[in-house]
Formats: C-alpha cells, sequence, structure tokens
C-alpha cells in the first residue's frame, strides 16, 4: 500500500518554478470583487519534484501493462503499442499547435487529419467519415444520430427502435438509449450468431436500424451476414457495425461489402494507440452515401494542394467535440497504419486469427468450449466445467494473475455462463501464447488438485483480492469527503 | 513485420496444431461474396525512419505557440506544463494499461484515479468527481443528461453566453433526450437577471452558467444560483479550473454540478485533443453520475486498496439503462493533470492563476491606450477579455504571425458571439511579450 500523495505533504514544500511576475502585483481585489474571490481553503498537496517522481513511480509499478505481458482482454485489442507512435505525437509542432487556428496556420494537422481519414475510407470502403468521436461509445452514439437524422430527413417519423442482438457490448444500446432510441434485443442462436427468425420477426417499420458488432463478441464472423442486412434494409432500417473487432478483418474483408451502412473504429484498438489506464481512445465512424450530409462539423476538404475547414452544412447533426476530436492519437494511429501499408494490415489480421485458433485449440481440452468451431482474433471458452468443482471464472481470473498474465474479459458476453473471452492479438509470440496456455492448464489442474489456492487468489500481487461490496457499501471516493 | 513477432516457422506449427493447413481455412466462414479482392489500395509501407521524416514534415507546417508568442485562448491555454508531467505520462506502466477492471493488478491507476478525484472534489468544493469525460463539452452534455435523469425536466436556461462549442455539443448529444435550451443574454455578453428570473419556472431542469464566461467576464453567480435554486432547478457552473485558485468554488455559490474542460491542467493543446472533461457535483447525484469512479476499500488482508466502485450505473452492467454510454474516458491525460496539481499543488495554481489575472490586466491596460482599441465588455474579468479593433480582426491575426505573435481569436467566427478580437493571456507570458505585441497593435491604430 501506497501512501496517497496527500499524506505525503508538508506545509511549505513546493516542486514548481514559474515564471517571474514581471508586471505590477495589485491587491487581488481591486482587480476582481472581494465577493467573487475564494473563501475555502485549497488543500492540494505540498511536494518537492522529487515526492512527485517517486510517489507516481511507485504507483506506476503497482500496474500490469502491456511491456510486462500479454494482455487478453477479449474485444479490448491490447496489443503492442510502438514507441514511434509517441515520438510522432508529441513533435512540438502538434502539441502547441492551438484548436482555434486559421486554417492557413494548421495546413499539416489538417494534412494529417485528411490523410487519416483517406485511410480509414480504404479500409472500411465507405465514403465519408468523422474524426470527432472521442471512443468507441461515441462513435456509437454519432452514428445512431446519423441514423435519426436520416430518417427524419425522408419524413420518417415511426422509427422508434434499434435491435441489438444479446451478445452485445453494453455501450450498444447504452448509445441507442441516449440517441433517443427504444432498445429491442435480437437472440443468437446456437451457433451463436443473430436468430435470424427472432430478427425477421422484429424487423419491421418501427426499427431505424440495427447494431452488429461483426466478427461478434464470441469471435465468431456473423457469417449470414449478406442475409441480415437485407432483412433490416428491407424494412426501412439502417446497418451500423460496431467495429471493435475491426483487427480481425484488416484487409481481409469490409464492412461496405457486407452492406453496412456506418461503423466505428476503434483506433485505440485496431490501430495501436496505447489504452492509457482507460483512455483516451479515438472513435471515428465511416458512412456511405446515404449518411454523409449528416456527418458533424467541422469537415477538411483538399481544394488542390491547399486543406480546408468547412464549418458548417446544412444537414449536419451538430458537433460531438468542442474541437476535431482527440487529434493526438490521430497523429499515432496515422503513423502506425504507414509503417504497415496494405500487406502488413492483412499481417495484423492473419496473425491476430491465427494466434486466437492456436491459443483456443490449446486451451479447449481443459476448458467448456461453448461454440466449437475456429474462431476469429479471440475466442470463448466457460467456466462451467471448473464451476462444477467449486470455482468460478473470477477466481480463475485471480489466479492468472499469480502466474504473472493479465485476466481475459470475463462475464462477458452475457449469454455465455462463467464466461472468459480471450484475444491475444497478433504481437505475442509463440512462446508467449505457449506460456499464457500452460498457466490456464495448470489453473485447470489445480481447480481439480488444489482448489483453495485459486479460491484465495491471487497470492502474488500487490494487494489480496479487493472488497468490492465493501467499497460500494462505505462510499469514500474523495479524500476531502466522508460520506 | 515489425509487429508481429512470429515466424512462417512459427505460424506452420500453430496451423498444424490447429488442424488446419492454412490461414484460408480458418476464414472460410467469412463468405466469398464479402471478401476484399486484392489488397486495401494504401500506399506501401514505410520503415520507422520515413514515417518519422513523414510526419516530421507535417508538424513543421503549423505555426505553433512553439514559434509564436501565443495570446489564444477560448478553452485551451498556452500554459506552462512542468516536465515531470511528461516524464510520468511516458511510463508504459500507466501508458499501456487497460481501464483498471482488475483491481489486484491496477492499484498505480486507480489509486491515481482516486486522487485526481479528491483533487477536482477540493478544487470545486464539489463532493464527488468522476475520472474524467471525454472533453469539458461533453462533461456539460453529461451534465444536462444527468439533470434530466434526476428531476425528468427537459428545459434548460443558460444564463450568459457559454463557450460556442460547448453549446454545439451540448445540444448535439441532448437532442436525443429532446432536451430544449434557452439563452439569458444581456447585451454586454453577460447574464440578463431579470429575464432569467421570469424565464425560469418548475419545468426549468437546470440553470447553466460559464464562470468566467467566454469573455473572461465574471457572471453574477450567486444570484444566478438563488435564482435556479428558488425554483427547485439545479445549478451548473462551467469553471475554468486555473480560476479557482483565486475565484470562489463553485460549492461557494452552490452549485450542484460542476463541469470543466482540464486541458489548463498539464495538457497539450494538441490541435483540441485529447483533451479531459471534468465532472464534479454534490454527493445526492453519485448514483446518477456518469463515468469511472475510483473508490477505497480493503483487500483480503484488511490492506487499503481501491476499486472501481458504483459500477451498476455503467453501461457494461446497466446496458440501455445506465446513466451514461461513456466507456473508453481519457485516462491517461486524468493522470497527467494529476501529476500537474501534486507538483504545482495548493500554492502553484493559486500563483498560477494571480500571474494570469495580472499579467492580462497588464496587457488589456495597454491596449486600449491605443487609439481604436477598447474593451468590448466593462466588467471584471479575469485572464480572456474582448478587445474592438480599429480594423478587422482577422487583418491583425493574419498580419501578427510575420511579427511572431498568435494575437488571438476572431469571435466573428461564432455566430452568436459578441464581435471582437479575444485576448488570452497565461502565466507564461512576459512584459516584454506583451510590449512588443502592444507596438505590434498601434500599426492599427486609428
Amino acid at each position: 500500500m501506497e501512501k496517497l500523495i496527500f499524506e505525503k505533504s508538508v506545509s511549505g514544500r513546493k516542486g514548481y518554478t514559474l515564471p517571474r511576475l514581471d508586471v505590477e502585483k495589485k491587491e487581488l481585489s481591486e482587480l476582481i470583487p472581494e465577493n467573487f474571490l475564494r473563501k475555502t481553503s485549497l488543500d492540494l498537496p505540498e511536494v518537492s519534484e522529487i515526492d512527485v517522481a517517486r510517489h507516481f513511480l511507485k504507483l506506476s509499478h503497482l500496474n500490469y501493462n502491456i511491456e510486462i505481458g500479454l494482455y487478453p482482454l477479449g474485444s479490448c485489442t491490447m496489443k503492442y503499442n510502438p514507441k514511434i507512435n509517441e515520438k510522432t505525437a508529441f513533435l512540438p509542432g502538434f502539441t502547441e499547435l492551438h484548436p482555434c487556428s486559421d486554417e492557413n496556420f494548421a495546413q499539416g494537422a489538417l494534412a494529417l487529419i485528411y490523410e487519416i481519414e483517406e485511410y480509414l475510407k480504404e479500409i472500411t470502403g465507405f465514403q465519408g467519415v468523422t474524426l470527432q468521436p472521442a471512443a468507441g461509445s461515441q462513435g456509437e452514439l454519432t452514428g445512431i444520430m446519423l441514423f435519426k437524422a436520416y430518417h427524419k430527413d425522408k419524413g420518417d417519423t415511426k422509427r422508434k427502435v434499434i435491435l441489438i442482438p444479446d451478445s452485445a457490448h453494453g455501450t450498444n444500446p447504452a448509445s441507442a438509449s441516449i440517441a433517443g432510441y427504444q432498445v429491442v434485443s435480437i437472440k443468437s442462436n446456437t451457433r451463436g450468431r443473430i436468430d435470424l427468425d427472432d430478427l425477421a420477426q422484429k424487423a419491421d417499420e418501427t426499427v431505424a436500424g440495427l447494431m452488429l458488432t461483426n466478427p461478434n463478441t464470441l469471435g465468431l464472423f456473423e457469417s449470414d451476414i449478406i442475409k441480415i442486412s437485407e432483412i433490416i434494409h428491407n424494412c426501412g432500417g439502417l446497418m451500423y457495425m460496431d467495429g471493435a473487432n475491426l483487427n480481425a478483418l484488416l484487409g481481409i474483408a469490409r464492412p461496405s461489402d457486407m452492406n453496412f451502412d456506418c461503423v466505428h473504429i476503434n483506433l485505440h484498438k485496431t490501430f495501436s494507440t496505447p489504452h492509457g489506464g482507460g483512455g483516451p481512445g479515438a472513435g471515428p465512424i465511416c458512412v456511405n452515401e446515404k449518411l454523409i450530409p449528416y456527418l458533424p462539423v467541422p469537415i477538411v476538404v483538399k481544394d488542390g494542394d491547399k486543406y480546408r475547414i468547412v464549418m458548417d452544412t446544412p444537414k449536419t447533426i451538430g458537433k460531438v467535440h468542442s474541437f476535431f476530436g482527440n487529434f493526438g492519437v490521430f497523429i499515432r494511429a496515422l503513423t502506425y497504419m504507414k509503417m504497415l501499408g496494405p500487406d502488413g494490415m492483412r499481417e495484423v489480421a492473419e496473425n491476430a486469427i491465427i494466434n486466437a485458433n492456436y491459443l483456443f485449440s490449446r486451451l479447449k481440452s481443459k476448458y467448456y468450449a461453448p461454440y466449437d468451431e475456429y474462431c476469429m482474433h479471440e475466442f470463448i471458452i466457460s467456466g462451467d466445467n471448473q464451476k462444477k468443482l467449486g470455482v468460478t471464472t473470477k477466481d480463475i481470473a485471480k489466479r492468472l494473475l499469480d502466474y504473472g498474465f493479465h485476466a481475459p474479459t470475463i462475464y462477458f458476453p452475457l449469454i455465455v455462463h462463467e464466461a472468459m473471452l480471450v484475444e491475444p492479438t497478433e504481437t505475442e509470440s509463440l512462446e508467449n501464447l505457449d506460456a499464457f496456455a500452460d498457466a490456464m492448464l495448470a489453473i485447470a489442474a489445480e481447480v481439480e488438485n488444489n482448489p483453495e489456492i485459486v479460491l484465495s487468489a491471487p497470492h502474488n500481487t500487490p494487494v489480496k483480492r479487493v472488497d468490492d461490496a465493501l467499497a460500494v457499501r462505505k462510499l469514500n471516493v474523495s479524500w476531502f469527503q466522508k460520506f | 513485420m515489425a509487429f508481429v513477432p512470429n515466424i512462417e516457422e512459427d505460424r506452420k506449427k500453430m496451423l498444424q496444431t490447429i488442424g488446419v493447413n492454412s490461414i484460408n481455412e480458418l476464414i472460410k466462414v467469412i463468405p466469398e461474396n464479402v471478401r476484399l479482392k486484392g489488397d486495401l489500395n494504401l500506399p506501401e509501407k514505410l520503415s520507422e525512419y520515413e514515417v518519422y521524416r513523414y510526419i516530421l514534415e507535417l508538424s513543421s507546417r503549423n505555426i505553433t505557440a512553439s514559434t509564436h508568442v501565443c495570446f489564444m485562448g477560448g478553452g485551451a491555454y498556452d500554459r506552462f506544463i512542468p516536465s515531470i508531467v511528461q516524464s510520468i505520462i511516458e511510463r508504459p506502466e500507466f501508458r499501456t494499461a487497460y481501464t483498471p477492471y482488475q483491481a489486484e493488478v491496477s492499484q498505480g491507476t486507480l489509486q491515481t484515479m482516486y486522487e485526481f478525484q479528491s483533487m477536482i472534489c477540493n478544487l470545486t468544493g464539489m463532493d464527488v468527481a468522476n475520472a474524467s469525460l471525454y472533453d469539458g463539452a461533453s462533461a456539460l452534455a453529461e451534465a444536462c443528461l444527468m439533470s434530466h435523469a434526476h428531476n425528468r425536466k427537459t428545459h434548460f436556461l443558460i444564463a450568459g453566453t457559454i463557450n460556442p462549442f460547448f453549446k454545439r455539443v451540448m445540444e448535439t448529444i441532448c437532442s436525443g433526450r429532446e432536451l430544449t435550451f434557452e439563452y439569458i443574454i444581456a447585451s454586454d455578453g453577460t447574464c440578463d437577471l431579470e429575464k432569467l428570473k421570469n424565464a425560469v419556472n418548475e419545468q426549468t431542469s437546470a440553470v447553466i452558467v460559464q464562470h468566467p464566461n467566454p469573455y473572461g467576464t465574471l457572471e453574477e453567480v450567486h444570484k444566478i444560483g438563488q435564482i435556479a435554486h428558488n425554483s427547485n432547478a439545479l445549478y451548473i457552473a462551467i469553471v475554468d479550473m486555473i480560476s479557482l485558485g483565486i475565484l470562489e468554488a463553485p460549492s461557494e455559490y452552490d452549485a450542484d454540478i460542476t463541469v470543466a474542460e482540464g486541458q489548463p491542467l498539464g495538457i497539450p493543446m494538441s490541435f483540441g485533443g485529447p483533451y479531459l472533461g471534468i465532472f464534479a457535483c454534490k454527493k445526492d447525484f453519485v448514483r446518477k453520475m456518469p463515468g469511472r469512479i475510483a473508490g477505497i476499500t480493503v483487500d483480503a488482508d484488511g490492506n487499503r486498496a481501491y476499486v472501481l466502485t458504483l459500477q451498476t450505473r455503467e453501461q457494461q452492467i446497466k446496458r440501455e439503462k445506465a446513466t451514461s454510454n461513456i466507456c473508453t474516458n481519457q485516462g491517461l491525460f486524468m493522470l497527467a493533470a494529476t501529476v500537474y496539481m501534486s507538483i504545482m499543488g495548493k500554492n502553484g495554481i493559486k500563483e498560477v492563476a494571480e500571474q494570469s489575472l495580472y499579467k492580462a490586466h497588464y496587457l488589456a491596460d495597454n491596449i486600449i491606450k491605443i487609439p481604436g482599441y477598447r474593451l468590448s465588455i466593462q466588467k471584471p474579468f479575469f485572464c480572456d477579455f474582448l478587445v474592438e479593433t480599429p480594423v478587422e480582426p482577422s487583418i491583425i491575426i493574419n498580419d501578427a504571425i510575420n511579427y511572431g505573435f498568435l494575437a488571438g481569436i476572431d469571435t466573428s467566427k461564432f455566430p452568436e458571439c459578441k464581435k471582437g478580437l479575444l485576448i488570452s493571456v497565461t502565466e507564461k507570458r512576459t512584459k516584454e511579450e506583451m510590449d512588443n505585441f502592444v507596438n505590434f497593435l498601434k500599426k492599427f491604430a486609428e
């Protein structure tokens, strides 16, 4: 346990220097009326630079991260983040650029925006793109708002429903709901795909669209995709693809060819920008001609060899970000894309798929595989076999931490009991995959022979198993406020 | 390939274990008619060095605060960032970790979140803060959604001018829930208190104020709050985090929700992102808040530990009934802000605020001595001010580049704003830079 920075504070200590105040210093109240001045105390820490350096370095050592080892969180695509991405993102010509700069003074940034948009169009096969959404779920919200604007523009006001498979990410229904839609869930069939009968039954004139992840959250390609698109388009709805799993499809198949109308891309997954302990991400969306008129503004256009900013368009939904989106993430993603090139992209997808299938084949002997077929870039196993022996998926996940690995995504998707969704990514070598598989198999053996060690895991981590319930019961979320 | 360690031999071995001869057997499930024929039509791959040169060249086409003296603000500021901020956010342990779902191996991120939340609470005087939203604008939109979820009312009153980007984002994101917005603005851009009194009623979900407003002007935040609360509306304050070093904490004027753009807290301008959405509120609303929250608990040995808490608010559990759709946030820049607030500390933020205030007033005093220039608004201001200029602001801005200045923002770009040159001054500016800028502006004197 590391002390809080507040507990390290010593009155009078100082860690910063500022330029000298070289203009006249007045009484604050000469410039700001007394009643506007702060009365409550500021209790930020008083620490020196070395205190801060050591504090955060010690905290950093408590974190698992991609540079320690395999991070197999399914649907999160925890691939290695190349160092060059950071170098380009921190070039002063970008970091010191003000977002309200006149277009003439931001030609390099606008060129970069234009270029990454062209890349994303080619990768998805679509004609329009906006980079504004700051993360995948904001991309979803933006996409569904485009659907709404499209239907409204056509004078079609009866569409109140977004269809979403029961295996979908939680963000899908949450985004649809914020866009003002009612969510209707579509069943998955025994093959882990959308149940076409259920879909056909629910696809009527009230449906604004379907949100579908492909490959889906079970790591399976929706092989009926053309039929699905047809059902939705025939009822007048639109097709939204959650592109969280695009890593599996790079250079192999494109959302436009599956007759989707819109897709969001998680640049922080597929295009290798770091997750930062929760963010930032970037969730650009690509759309076909139908939806282009409604895209958020501003829009960057190329005019000869000049780049221009179009501030407004007649049918735009508006804005979802103050400026152009998470620009620093675009620099990293473009750097990565340019290093891959077309053949590199396909190599990424193929190796992601091979790695997942290899790991799957090694784990199937001990872990139940509810969908036993070749997977795409990730796969589902269940802790059902172990549950019968009194050990849950959560216990297995905690035990994995002892073996020096991060756990997979657990208890998701919701349709699989004791689910473990495993995505190794293409940046793991065969040796790392084997080490992970060996750990998983060793844990399966422990469940049979020495379940106690699994039930009481983790043992070697910076803290022992944490009490989630207590945190809710005795809420303490600020040092300055006890509940 | 550089980022794929496995070689052909590895792949062969793996395919053999899987029980297939080639990758094609693994992707047979993708119907032929949706497969890409041939390669993507993209430029050939470049080496690391070539890519670096390419991106470097793009970056060199921009005119920035590293080459020019910056008087641009309007929500994104050229503030001093201590070196330690960059050094810590470069640590792969923070940079390459995921959202801290497995608390036992994520205590570094979780404790940082807790410290961040605490510092934001202290600065704003609010009881609780989340561990970041995307940016200030989306934080405002989330505040409206939360207010609506709390009192089920749909009408919002905006007391005075708010940042035009915030306005547009708020209106866009809240359109799904059909929230409506009414702007109560006097001719000087601040809130018209009489009009506000007449407009507010029991149907008002919340009253929103930006303080200082986009022109830098202070608003009558106590009176506005009383008007809101008299009609049982919530009170939402948009603040400048640095200003809180000297200006009242929003708790002092009884705001229910405080939102802010966190960029001034140690985050580079980076052409608008990634930034940091700050969201804090009174404890009554904690179960309706958007975003990740870290809390204190104990581990199996009884030691203090941190976890993501109140997750039943969130989309991964509540799906369409979640308080927000947010998942990925701005974690790394939450860390940057935490390091910034730690190193600047109790006195540093105050000093940054004071220097910005004094320097802004020095510059304003000297600009208005030039014939043809005057302040558009005669009210107390913090570090931004709007100037009426003898020629179109765009002429000044374009010419200033040749003299090494980013002169400010031309507010005529925003139809809803008063016209003028919006000038912002931070602690980085020196007397010499400002004197030179004033000399430059004399060029256009009447």
